[in-house]
């Protein structure tokens, strides 16, 4: 695939069918490997973990966003931006906690549970659970440990699919220097 | 205009990609005969020029071929020490180049991780909080611009002083490992980048800023 010189136009399109129907795949065949919910929703924080970290120095290469002052921002900055880049879709940052260090993104559609419906005997898979490895991978590549996990999805039922993300502390060891 | 290396370092300070684009400087290569008028002795694992400066031959000056053959540190291809074989009037008339010794991969790795910590001594020393580490460092010769990303790696570039744009460069080439590192599932992080993509994205991006850095500067 060559690349187009100019980088700041939106990425080339790709059919979100054959998006879906890949992320189907992996997650089928997952639960074929491993049998067990619990296993398939840890595998899946893993790859979204190894994702992750790649996918932030990428957001950062293009975005040119420079390091957010607090947690607010970055939660602006994950729905706004992020989201908008990868997904196409902007979530709403909701429900903060009184000390500031938790949010919910509310997120009104999503790409990889386009045509998806849960089966009965998968009732404790947390399918987009991707999602929430990318988050942790990313921030944690600039020194942020967070929680990330879903607290409301729709192939489980519920209304909208809500994202529920928890500041833990700022990883202080290699901190790039003139960041103290 | 030329832009002379490209440095990466991680997070750790350990080197993970150098490229050196720059033409060798000028080598002499003369016949010698018995006895050799000019001085060498050891250093560093290299035999160097100590005394007797002459046609292009400065002090400094490394050993860098005998007879044609590039030598091996401080011994010959063969195996010989190079002052031994020098002292021997039987291996006159000899051939030797003398160069500027090039920096070996130790050497690149030793002062990768030394850039790093003064780095962070730059934004250390800085009298007001919240300063960022070296970004450029200017010699007669060359300049130094250091970009370090909000993850930690940084990317380092050697060019001319007059070449501009390097800033431009240095975000370019940030996207480049971002796409040809970073998305190659095989490269592991933190790692030596050996990437054939990444090499080949890398050398056309320093063309594209030389040509473009021509413009308001003579070359």
């Amino acid at each position: 695939m060559s690349r187009q010189s100019n980088r700041t136009t939106d990425s080339k399109k790709m059919n979100s069918e054959l998006f879906t129907l890949t992320y189907g795949a992996l997650v089928t065949q997952l639960c074929k490997d491993y049998e067990n919910d619990e296993e398939v929703n840890k595998q899946l924080d893993k790859m979204g973990y190894n994702i992750g970290v790649r996918l932030i120095e990428d957001f950062l290469a293009r975005s040119s966003i420079g390091r957010c002052q607090d947690f607010r921002e970055t939660a602006d900055v994950i729905a706004k931006v992020a989201f908008k880049m990868y997904l196409g879709i902007t979530p709403s940052v909701t429900n903060w906690s009184p000390a500031g260090d938790e949010f919910s993104l509310i997120l009104e559609s999503n790409p990889l549970v386009d045509f998806v419906e849960l089966p009965d005997n998968h009732s404790t898979l947390i399918y987009s659970n991707l999602l929430c490895g990318v988050l942790r991978g990313a921030l944690e590549m600039v020194q942020m440990a967070v929680d990330v996990k879903f607290v409301q999805d729709t192939l489980r039922g519920d209304n909208v699919t809500e994202i529920r993300m928890k500041f833990i502390k700022r990883i202080e060891e290699n901190l790039p220097a003139g960041d103290e | 205009m030329v832009i002379f290396s490209v440095y990466v370092v991680n997070k750790a300070g350990g080197l993970i990609y150098q490229y050196d684009n720059y033409v060798p400087r000028a080598e002499v290569e003369k016949t010698f005969s018995h006895p050799l008028d000019l001085v060498l002795k050891h250093h560093d694992e290299k035999v160097v020029v100590s005394f007797g400066q002459r046609d292009g031959i400065r002090v400094g000056h490394a050993v860098l071929s005998i007879n044609g053959v590039d030598v091996v540190g401080k011994n010959t291809a063969e195996g010989k020490d190079i002052l031994e074989y020098l002292k021997d009037p039987s291996n006159y008339p000899v051939s030797i180049r003398f160069g500027r010794a090039r920096l070996s991969s130790n050497e690149k790795l030793m002062l990768a991780s030394m850039f790093h910590s003064l780095f962070a001594i730059g934004s250390q020393l800085s009298p007001e909080v919240g300063s960022s580490g070296i970004e450029m460092l200017e010699t007669d010769v060359f300049k130094l611009h250091c970009f370090q990303t909000l993850t930690g790696i940084k990317f380092i570039v050697l060019a001319d002083p007059r070449q501009s744009g390097i800033d431009a460069l240095l975000r370019k080439i940030y996207e480049i490992y971002s796409d040809f590192a970073l998305k190659n599932p095989f490269y592991s992080l933190e790692m030596p980048i050996r990437c054939e993509l990444f090499d080949q994205n890398l050398k056309n991006a320093l063309e594209v800023a030389e040509k473009a850095g021509n413009f308001g500067a003579g070359s």
